[in-house]
This record gives structure tokens, C-alpha cells and sequence, in this order.
């Protein structure tokens, strides 16, 4: 496979993955602003962060609006992260590597981004704004199944999921990063129950407050919803899941290629490390320095991957 | 154009009944209710929109992906018309190549006064760089179009020949896709020959022209100027069928002595290189300097032999709208026999006394530059304005030889499925031709192209044409 392809598709599947989880922010915060209207702009603010785009959400807008926020995450193409922005590039990328996807992926592809230029044509009223979050995330679900139900697991495959994790686990991480100080035992105490906005907004960012109450029940805990979100391996968007499917990924290449790269090896270390740890040492350690670690790898390992696949000269 | 001449309609002939050909379709349109056939035609949009088949248009930046108009209505071509025209393709194919085999060595053809030497001394498509070097298998054209009309039952004349890189075929291949969603049961009640193997047809012809050093499982890839070239959709559809390398220049260099791609493992060497890239920017060591589609150094290892380019660089000097003029003479001194395929009658306007005569019908004729293509710098005579032929007559005055007439044809029409109901447009036809040291393959059919507005004998896409399935029948 060419090293370009094989860019194209890590990128193509970082974009998508992007653009879900910012759909899936905006649904957390419109939910807070829907029914706390004393926490609105401050919420609105904090998801701006956690996308890591204040500074260009500041040369847009003066205020921290709604309508503001939602436009600046979902239909501003003026700036290459709103989702619209993003599936633009993924289907610029999906162009590129035509050729390594099947038909149907590249189908479900086009066909999302064509809808959602529709979708996001105009400004979205708050009324309209739940029928245009769930039409982002049945498209990219719908070019997700594509991809698992047509495509060969060969390396094309592990190319597009490696784009998917190395994302993903960025996503997770800054979403508990920017909202450590609440999941700090002391602010809110080892076993009392977190504030209700809060949580709800960390659990909805990640769609996890199902899978939370089907593992824990009750009332959420800060610590384990850290320990839900960092360390358990069934949770589809949990650090720990992200790093363990990378490694796999990249082990498959490695078996293909009949080559172990420093990335590989650099993966394998990383979650070495991360096995010897449990919750409390990361409490112990500080999270939020845990955390600003973790993301300094993922995005180390991100750049090795690229060098050594031969992304580009 | 004016009302009295009469166009032969491939349909309805001159008006007295269906043609045979039709025969089988015309009982099936019979049966068929024109709403319904609208509203297919619309499913048929949206099925190309979502597929993707664009094209992208330069210079405008609200619609960089456009896609071309498509037509349910097949033109179709009896096994007897299209086998005569097969053996015609064939024997201007094999002329070509001989002539560029030819012009590129001893010029036998120029000794022989045959044409003349400043046709191709004075050529820009000529390549110097080409002389006394044979390609690979002596093959210089591996993919050629040959442009077809139509003006009677048995009249077929060449427009044009395209020797450099022909494109259109993935409209070919996805029209006929398209029919067979859309009209299943039209297939299972008509024998149509088959075009889908056009892409393994392809693949076997270019690793049939690979260079000795080649293994016997030669590596092809596609050169494609990149993502926003018009046709970016056609190189990634062919490679994607062919199951071979969608390469931009900068994913090549030259290691070794070879053309290489950079893959997630290391450089891997190309012996067949299908370079959708024109040959001004195809090595800037040798040709255009500023060139960043290109591979630097590739024209070097091409003539050691460590690659096959194809279609060799050169080749243009085989379509050029003024060697055209000479395709009968050059046929019959390369095959020994007269062309079957016949060529419009062409005036060359540096000829003192064609040029007379050129100005003086100008309203009858079609006008055109010697190295335009895509229809542009055109000038349809019975359809331009006084102020348009005065315009023309300056431009012809001052550069002459830039410049051929020929009589405007009148161009069979095929029924379109036009908004009121069936309706003729002109049409015109691209036969795609692959050529191999194991011979010479022609697609059954090729890419009809349809003049859309009513009356207009202009079909390019970029001039608001579309296209057509093309159906040949089998015996």
C-alpha cells in the first residue's frame, strides 16, 4: 500500500471520529443548557475548551451563546473543526484513498457529507437542533458499518482504526481534562456524590451514562467514573480500550509487514506502563498531570505512526 | 442550423419506422409510461451523485464537482454496423503506431513525400527526445479514442483521433452500471455485448507491455495529476477496478534505476507506469522545469529501459488536428491498403487556396485550431452570429496554418428522454481502443456523447453535453 494511502485513511477516520465526538459535545452541553439555565454559558465555554479551539471561538464571537456555540462546533467551515469542516476533509481524504475503500464505504462516505450539507445548510434553531445531532451521528454510524461489514481486515483496515483510537483516546482524555478539578477526591469528597450537571455532562460527552448505570447502578462516584472512563476495558471509548485496540492494530501490521516498528514498540511500552497502574495511583500522581501525560504519548505515538508507515517523504 | 437538411436519426431512420436495432427497445418503449420513465431518470441522477462520478471544472469555485448529465435512452448499434467499424479502428490504430514508430526513426514518410517535413519539425507535439528510441514492445499507443459520427445508415466518418490519454471510459463503464440498476429486465430481453472486462482488458494489455527487466507479474500504477484534476474520478475509478496504484508524482522517485512509489513498507519499483499526466509535466528534468505532477529524472530510466510509460510521451504528434488532414494517405502508405474508416473532409487554412475558399463559406463550416481540444476555440459556421464569422475571418487572416475547416456534418440524432417526452439530439461516439504487443482490443460500443440542447451538434461535457449507454448488439 502506498504511504500516502495509508495517511489518507488514518486521517480520513481521525476526521470522522472527530466530528462525532463533537456532535456528541454539543448534545452533552445542549442538554445542560436545556435544563439549567443558571450554568449555560459556563458549560458552553467549557466544551469550547475541551475541543481545544477557544482561541478561534474568541475571534469569532464575544459571548458564550448557545446559538453561538452551536454554530461554531457544527456548520462554521470558516475554521477546520466544526463538523461540517471536518467531514468536508474526510471526504476530501475518503477521495484520495478511493481506491483502497469499498465501494460502500466510500458510498456511505459522500452520502453523509452530502447530508449533511443539507442538514447544517442554515442556522439551527434549538427546536431543530436535536433531529440535526441525531442525523451526524446516524451518518457516521452508517459509514462505520460500512467499514466493519465490507472492508478486508487487512492493513487498509488497521490503518482506518488506528485514525479511529489515536482520536478517540485524545477526545476522552481532554473531556476528563477539562473537568478534572470536579473528579478531584478533594473537592468532592471519596464517596460522596458528584454534582448532578457535572457528571451528566462527562457521561453524555462519552454517551456512557447507559453503560455507567448498567456497571455501577446508583448514584455516579467521581472516582469510578474515572476509573470507568480511564481504565475499563469494556468501555468502547475508555483510554484503556483505545490503547489496547492501537496496539492491536498496529500488532497486525507488524505481522503483515513481517516488521515491528518503533512505533509498535513505543505502543507496547505505553501500555505496559498503563497495566501497572490503577485509579488510585492516578489520583496519587495527580490527574490532571496524568492525564496532560497521556495525551503528550498519544499524540507522540500519532507522530511515529506517520513516520514510520511513510505517511509522507 | 436551418431546417431543410434532414438528420438521420439512429432510432427512426428517416422517418418511416423504427430501425432494427431499435426493434426489441422500441416494443419495450412502447410499453413504458413516460412518467415512469422520468422518475427513474431521476433515481438514475441520484444514484451517479451518490457514486460520486464527477467531474471537477476549473475556475469555478461554486461547483468544483460537477456531474455530467446522463441519458437513459441507449443508443444501440447492430453487431454487422459495429464489426465493419471494428476492423476500420483497428486498421487506423495499427496506422498510427507504425506512423510514431516511423516519425520518431527513419521518417520514411516525409522521404517519401507523403506529408510534409515541417509538419513535424515545426510541432510542438513532436519530442526530440523521443528519436531513435523504441518503447517498450514498439507499442506507442496503448489507449487510444477514436471519435466517431454518424450522417446515414453506412455513413461513419472519424472526427478525431486521441492518441495521448483518451478519458471517458469510467463513464462508459458506470453508464452501462447505471442501466443495468435501473432497467434490469431490458438486459435479460436484449443480448447487449459486454464492456465491464474493459478494466482487466486494460490491465492485462499494459502488463503485456512491460520492459524486459519486469518479473512476470508486472507492477502497474496510474499517474494522476492529483485529487482536483478534471478526470481525478476517472484515474481513481480505474485503478480501483484494475486493483493497481493510484500514484501523484510526489509519491514517486528514482532509486536504481528504477521509477519507485513509496509504500508503508519502503520504495517499491513501477514497470508500468499509465500516466494520465500530459508530457509537458511528466519529467521537469526534461520537459517543463516548474512541472510538480511529474517524476524527476523518470524520462532517463524510461529510455534505459527500467519502466514503460504509457502512452509513450510523443504520441501527440499522431492526433494533432493537422496531421489529422492526412490520416487516408497515412493509413494506406503504413497498412498498404485504403483507410475503411473514412475522415470529414478537412481544408488546411494554410493553403493559400483552401484559405480562399475557407473564407468564403465560412457560414458553412466548422472551424477549428490545430491544437484545440474540449471544443473550445471552436466556430460552428451555421450557428454563429455575423459578429462571431467577422471575429473568426480576422483570427483566420492573421495565423492561417493555426487553423482547419471542414464541412459542418450532419450528425445522426438519438432520441433523448427530454422533459415534454422522447426528443432527437445529436450524438456523436468514442470507441476506446487498447493496444498490446498481443494485439489490438476495441470495447464493444464506448462513450456515447450527447449534444443536450436542442439543435446544438456540440457535445463536449464542458459545453453542457452529456452521455449515453452505448449498446452493441450481439449477433
Amino acid at each position: 500500500m502506498l504511504g500516502k494511502t495509508a495517511g489518507g485513511l488514518y486521517w480520513m477516520f481521525r476526521y470522522l471520529e472527530r466530528a462525532e465526538n463533537t456532535a456528541r459535545l454539543v448534545d452533552a452541553g445542549f442538554r445542560i443548557a436545556l435544563t439549567h439555565s443558571n450554568v449555560r454559558a459556563d458549560e458552553w465555554k467549557l466544551l469550547v475548551s475541551t475541543t481545544g479551539e477557544a482561541a478561534a471561538f474568541k475571534d469569532r464571537h464575544d459571548s458564550y451563546t448557545s446559538a453561538n456555540v452551536v454554530d461554531f462546533l457544527l456548520r462554521d467551515t470558516s475554521h477546520p473543526y466544526s463538523v461540517m469542516s471536518m467531514i468536508e476533509s474526510a471526504r476530501m481524504n475518503a477521495r484520495l484513498v478511493r481506491t483502497a475503500l469499498t465501494r460502500e464505504v466510500w458510498e456511505a462516505t459522500n452520502e453523509c457529507c452530502m447530508t449533511l450539507r443539507d442538514t447544517l445548510a442554515g442556522q439551527i434553531a434549538d427546536r431543530d437542533l436535536p433531529l440535526a445531532l441525531q442525523t451526524i451521528r446516524q451518518q457516521s454510524a452508517l459509514v462505520r458499518g460500512a467499514l466493519h461489514g465490507t472492508m478486508l481486515r487487512n492493513d487498509i483496515f488497521n490503518f482506518a482504526r488506528i485514525g479511529t483510537f489515536i482520536e478517540r483516546a485524545e477526545s476522552t482524555a481532554r473531556i476528563l481534562d477539562v473537568k478534572y478539578y470536579v473528579l478531584l477526591p478533594s473537592v468532592s469528597h471519596v464517596g460522596s456524590s458528584l454534582d448532578n450537571v457535572q457528571w451528566e455532562t462527562i457521561l453524555r460527552s462519552v454517551s456512557a451514562s447507559t453503560a455507567y448505570r448498567q456497571v455501577y447502578g446508583g448514584e455516579p462516584r467521581a472516582r469510578t467514573i474515572a476509573d470507568f472512563l480511564i481504565f475499563d476495558q469494556r468501555m468502547p471509548r475508555s483510554l484503556a480500550f483505545c490503547r489496547t485496540q492501537t496496539a492491536d492494530n498496529l500488532a497486525h501490521l507488524a505481522i503483515t509487514y513481517k516488521n515491528e516498528t518503533p512505533s509498535n514498540v513505543f505502543c507496547k511500552e505505553m501500555n505496559t506502563r498503563m497495566d501497572t497502574l490503577n485509579i488510585d495511583d492516578v489520583f496519587d500522581h495527580g490527574l490532571h498531570e496524568f492525564l496532560q501525560d497521556f495525551i503528550r504519548q498519544n499524540n507522540e505515538l500519532g507522530a511515529k505512526i506517520e513516520k514510520d508507515y511513510r505517511f509522507s517523504e | 442550423m436551418s431546417e431543410n437538411i434532414r438528420f438521420f436519426d439512429e432510432m427512426n431512420g428517416d422517418g418511416s419506422g423504427r430501425r432494427a436495432p431499435y426493434g426489441e427497445y422500441g416494443a419495450w418503449l412502447d410499453g413504458e409510461d413516460l412518467q415512469r420513465l422520468q422518475q427513474v431518470s431521476k433515481e438514475a441522477e441520484a444514484f451517479f451523485r451518490r457514486t460520486g462520478i464527477t467531474f471537477n471544472v476549473y475556475g469555478d469555485p461554486g461547483a468544483t464537482e460537477r456531474l455530467i448529465p446522463f441519458d437513459i435512452v441507449p443508443r444501440i448499434i447492430a453487431a454487422r454496423e459495429w464489426d465493419t467499424l471494428v476492423k476500420g479502428i483497428e486498421q487506423r490504430v495499427r496506422a498510427l503506431n507504425a506512423f510514431l514508430h516511423d516519425i520518431y526513426h527513419r521518417q520514411e514518410i516525409i522521404r517519401a513525400g507523403r506529408i510534409p517535413a515541417r509538419l513535424i519539425a515545426e510541432n510542438e507535439a513532436y519530442l526530440p527526445e523521443m528519436a531513435g528510441f523504441t518503447p517498450p514492445g514498439g507499442i506507442y499507443t496503448h489507449i487510444v479514442g477514436v471519435d466517431l459520427v454518424r450522417t446515414g445508415p453506412d455513413e461513419f466518418f472519424v472526427l478525431e483521433d486521441n492518441a495521448r490519454t483518451p478519458s471517458g471510459v469510467s463513464y462508459m463503464l458506470e453508464n452501462r452500471e447505471t442501466m443495468l440498476q435501473i432497467f434490469p429486465e431490458l438486459f435479460s430481453r436484449i443480448p447487449v455485448r459486454r464492456v465491464q472486462k474493459y478494466p482487466a482488458m486494460l490491465r492485462r494489455g499494459l502488463a503485456a507491455s512491460a520492459p524486459d527487466i519486469a518479473s512476470d507479474k508486472p507492477v502497474v500504477a496510474i499517474l494522476t495529476p492529483g485529487i482536483h484534476n478534471s478526470a481525478y474520478y476517472e484515474h481513481s475509478f480505474l485503478a480501483d477496478q484494475m486493483g493497481i496504484e493510484l500514484v501523484e508524482g510526489h509519491d514517486l522517485r528514482v532509486i536504481d534505476g528504477r521509477v519507485a512509489m513509496r509504500t508503508t513498507q519502503g520504495y517499491t519499483p513501477i514497470d508500468v507506469l499509465y500516466r494520465r499526466v500530459d508530457d509537458e509535466f511528466l519529467d521537469p528534468l526534461t520537459f517543463n522545469p516548474k512541472s510538480m505532477l511529474g517524476v524527476p529524472g523518470i524520462m532517463d530510466i524510461y529510455r534505459a529501459g527500467g519502466i514503460t510509460i504509457a502512452n509513450a510521451p510523443g504520441t501527440g504528434i499522431a492526433d494533432d488536428k493537422a496531421i489529422y488532414s492526412y490520416m487516408p494517405e497515412i493509413v494506406e502508405f503504413y497498412t498498404g491498403e485504403p483507410a475503411k474508416l473514412k475522415n470529414v473532409e478537412t481544408y488546411r487554412c494554410g493553403d493559400p487556396d483552401s484559405l480562399a475558399y475557407v473564407l468564403e463559406h465560412l457560414s458553412e463550416l466548422v472551424v477549428k485550431e490545430v491544437h484545440g481540444s474540449g471544443g473550445y476555440g471552436m466556430l460552428v459556421g451555421p450557428a454563429a452570429s455575423k459578429a462571431e464569422l467577422k471575429t473568426f475571418e480576422a483570427k483566420l487572416r492573421a495565423r492561417p496554418s493555426n487553423y482547419i475547416a471542414q464541412p459542418t456534418l450532419a450528425l445522426s440524432t438519438v432520441p433523448i428522454l427530454a422533459k415534454e417526452g422522447l426528443s432527437p439530439r445529436h450524438v456523436d461516439l468514442r470507441p476506446y481502443v487498447i493496444v498490446s504487443p498481443q494485439g489490438i482490443e476495441v470495447t464493444a460500443g464506448g462513450l456515447t456523447r450527447v449534444a443536450l440542447k436542442e439543435g446544438s451538434l456540440v457535445v463536449n461535457s464542458s459545453q453542457g453535453g452529456g452521455t449515453k449507454d452505448t449498446w452493441v448488439l450481439e449477433d
